[in-house]
């Protein structure tokens, strides 16, 4: 062996402890951040024990915690997250395909993107002081003594629209919604840049137009990480309270928005869906963060057993969307 | 070594027995023995004119006047003419980085794709400038169909991804784009490999597979012209001759041009041979005198293996 082979074979024993080193270290971190979780879990799930029962997920916020439920903020987050879905998905997803798929690298397209990422680190609370002028006051435009309504009649009720908005579910939307479409416009940014160039050409190359390149060829290869990213901000949504408090969400609300506290209601009376989006509302986060603030010691098993109820909310809103993704990757067969 | 010029064809010959692909025998029809003596005078560019205009039997298809390439800054042709003559092999030499691959995409307007892409000169298809405000680029491309460098399927079904530009410009009848899918993929070489498992992924094919299920895609279009980027570069002899016999088949219907690495290949497949070296166009002509004879002392190094 020359001298320089000598070298190396000593050398190999400590690199391969290196790496050995590097594997626990990893490993460490990963334990630790799952043994953090647990004790949460574990944490909040004890406080929470004997208070999450059905009283408290049907019944109404209540001065006395025997009777305090969460009714009012499960059925005003549900909304919320409802109407963000369906304001940012569409302007998200549509802006991202802009952006990358049609728009000519200029320097106000460089411009628009890296502001986008500015904006997604931009805090909450300055989107909720952006809702209340834009969505909430309406920049003070139309503020005639109580504001305009407009009223739509349709078939089964009528719907009317308060000009400005006001403090209600609807504004709170706008904004978790202005709030989080950064975060979905990159990520599907970043979804629809990792489908390879050589299969929009191969698809231009058999006379594709653009529309059928992206609809047939783009669009199902990125959709797998445009919905994680939606997900995720979703979530984000579901979890925010301080843009809420600032566009006005109630803290202590004994309705549930449009007074439709139950799925049948909707049914029953059409109208209480139409009212919904423009009644005053509450959310869970607010529930329990107004609990927190109770000097009773009971309102402390409350807020826990209403974060237990906002976790699980959220390990089931991200099943389900595992679950639609894990669907739409199977028809693409990498 | 030895820098005769004749070396390929020998070994050309040596190779294959099959007369077919003997270059000597060849469709050698676009010059006549006078138009090669000319050429050892003349500069190329009026050879390539001449040699292609002359030939009366194939009108010319495609036509590059003074084609000029930019990535940006960086231009990568200079004043590149040349004429195609139709249901005809053009083949295109020279070594990697000399710009064949941008010639190939000027001629469906694939280049524009690319963003900071600039060109001059004129691209005419059957007279017309496929920039001509007449010409939908998407059309234009369904015409002059594509078979690229790197394969690249779908990720889709075999089937899928055959059907998909016969899909794309309309065709919904099952039974017609199923017998669409069969022929493309018989044509190719490829269906009796895949005919047990069309609604399999095509990205499971191996990389020889998935290059044939490439130009059977292509087929499926029905184009006027095929431009293929190295077809056979990831195939097995067997293969690859099954491709040359395709592109030998496909050329009494069909204008295609070819870019090649392989001289032998060039040699057997192609009537017009087009030798490019650092974005010059550096000499054209019928494939049996350029390689038997080339004018320009690039080409006899080239193709005598001196370089590239
Ligand atoms: N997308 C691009 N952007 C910038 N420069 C490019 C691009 N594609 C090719 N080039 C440059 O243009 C020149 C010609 O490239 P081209 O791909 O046409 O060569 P080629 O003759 O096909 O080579 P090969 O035989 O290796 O495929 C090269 O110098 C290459 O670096
Ligand atoms: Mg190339």
């Amino acid at each position: 062996m020359s001298d320089q082979e000598i070298e190396y074979a000593a050398l190999l024993k400590g690199r391969h402890r290196i790496s050995t080193y590097f594997e626990w270290v990893c490993r460490i971190a990963t334990i630790s951040a799952l043994l953090f979780l647990a004790v949460l879990l574990a944490g909040v799930t004890w406080q929470a024990w004997g208070w999450l029962d059905t009283q408290f997920l049907t019944g109404f916020d209540s001065r006395r915690p025997a009777k305090a439920g969460l009714l009012a903020g499960l059925w005003g987050t549900s909304w919320l997250i409802f109407f963000t879905a369906i304001l940012t998905v569409p302007v998200g997803v549509g802006a991202a395909i802009y952006l990358e798929e049609y728009a000519t690298d200029n320097r106000l397209t460089r411009l628009i993107k890296l502001n986008l990422s500015n904006l997604a680190g931009v805090p909450s609370i300055v989107y909720g002081m952006l809702g209340v002028t834009a969505f909430v006051r309406m920049f003070g435009m139309l503020s005639a003594a109580d504001g305009w309504t407009i009223a739509i009649a349709l078939g089964f009720g009528t719907l009317e629209i308060p000009l400005p908005l006001g403090r209600c579910l609807l504004a709170g939307s706008f904004t978790l919604s202005l709030l989080i479409l950064p975060v979905v416009i990159i990520a599907s940014q970043e979804a629809l840049r990792a489908v390879p160039p050589s299969i929009r050409h191969a698809s231009y190359a058999l006379g594709a137009t653009e529309w059928q390149t992206i609809r047939h060829q783009v669009l199902p290869a990125a959709v797998p990480g445009i919905t994680t990213g939606i997900i995720l901000a979703l979530s984000r949504a579901m979890g925010e309270t301080a843009p809420l408090i600032v566009v006005g969400a109630m803290s202590y609300v004994a309705f549930a928005p449009g007074n439709l506290d139950t799925p049948m209601g909707a049914v029953q009376d059409p109208q209480r869906v139409l009212d919904a989006p423009f009644d005053v509302f509450t959310s869970i986060t607010i529930q329990i963060t107004n609990w927190i603030e109770q000097p009773k010691e009971e309102f402390q098993n409350l807020a826990a057993a209403g974060s237990l109820v906002l976790l699980i909310l959220l390990v089931v809103f991200n099943a389900t969307a595992i679950v639609i993704r894990n669907r739409a990757q199977k028809k693409i067969t990498w | 070594m030895n820098s005769s010029p004749t070396v390929v064809t020998a070994n050309d010959n040596a190779q294959n027995e099959e007369p077919r692909v003997d270059v000597t025998s060849t469709d050698a029809a676009a010059a006549t023995p006078e138009e090669s003596g000319e050429a050892s005078v003349r500069t190329s560019r009026p050879v390539v004119a001449e040699s292609a205009i002359t030939d009366a039997s194939h009108a010319v298809k495609v036509r590059a006047k003074n084609v000029d390439f930019f990535y940006g800054t960086n231009q990568v042709l200079f004043d590149v003419s040349l004429d195609i003559p139709e249901k005809s092999v053009t083949a295109l030499i020279g070594p990697s980085g000399c710009g064949k691959s941008t010639f190939l995409r000027t001629l469906n307007r694939m280049n524009d794709i690319i963003e900071g892409t600039r060109h001059t000169g004129d691209i005419l298809l059957e007279g017309t400038d496929v920039y001509d405000p007449s010409i939908d680029v998407v059309l234009l491309r369904k015409r002059v169909g594509m078979v690229f460098q790197k394969s690249t399927p779908f990720p889709k079904s075999i089937f899928d991804n055959i059907a998909y530009g016969p899909k794309v410009a309309g065709l919904k009848n099952k039974a017609k784009l199923a017998e669409i899918v069969e022929t493309s993929l018989q044509r190719a070489a490829l269906w009796d490999e895949v005919k047990d498992r069309l609604n399999s992924s095509a990205m499971a094919l191996s990389g020889g597979q998935q290059q044939r299920l490439c130009i059977a895609r292509t087929l499926a279009t029905d184009p006027d012209v095929i431009l293929m980027d190295e077809p056979a570069s990831a195939l097995d002899p067997k293969s690859t001759a099954r491709v040359e016999d395709l592109i030998f088949e496909l050329k009494k219907n069909y204008t295609i041009v070819i870019v090649t690495h392989n001289m032998q290949q060039a040699a057997r497949v192609s009537q017009q041979t087009a030798f490019f070296f650092q974005g010059v166009l550096v000499e054209t002509g019928d494939t049996h005198s350029l390689f038997t004879n080339p004018t320009e002392k690039q080409t006899e190094d080239y193709i005598t293996g001196r370089f590239g």
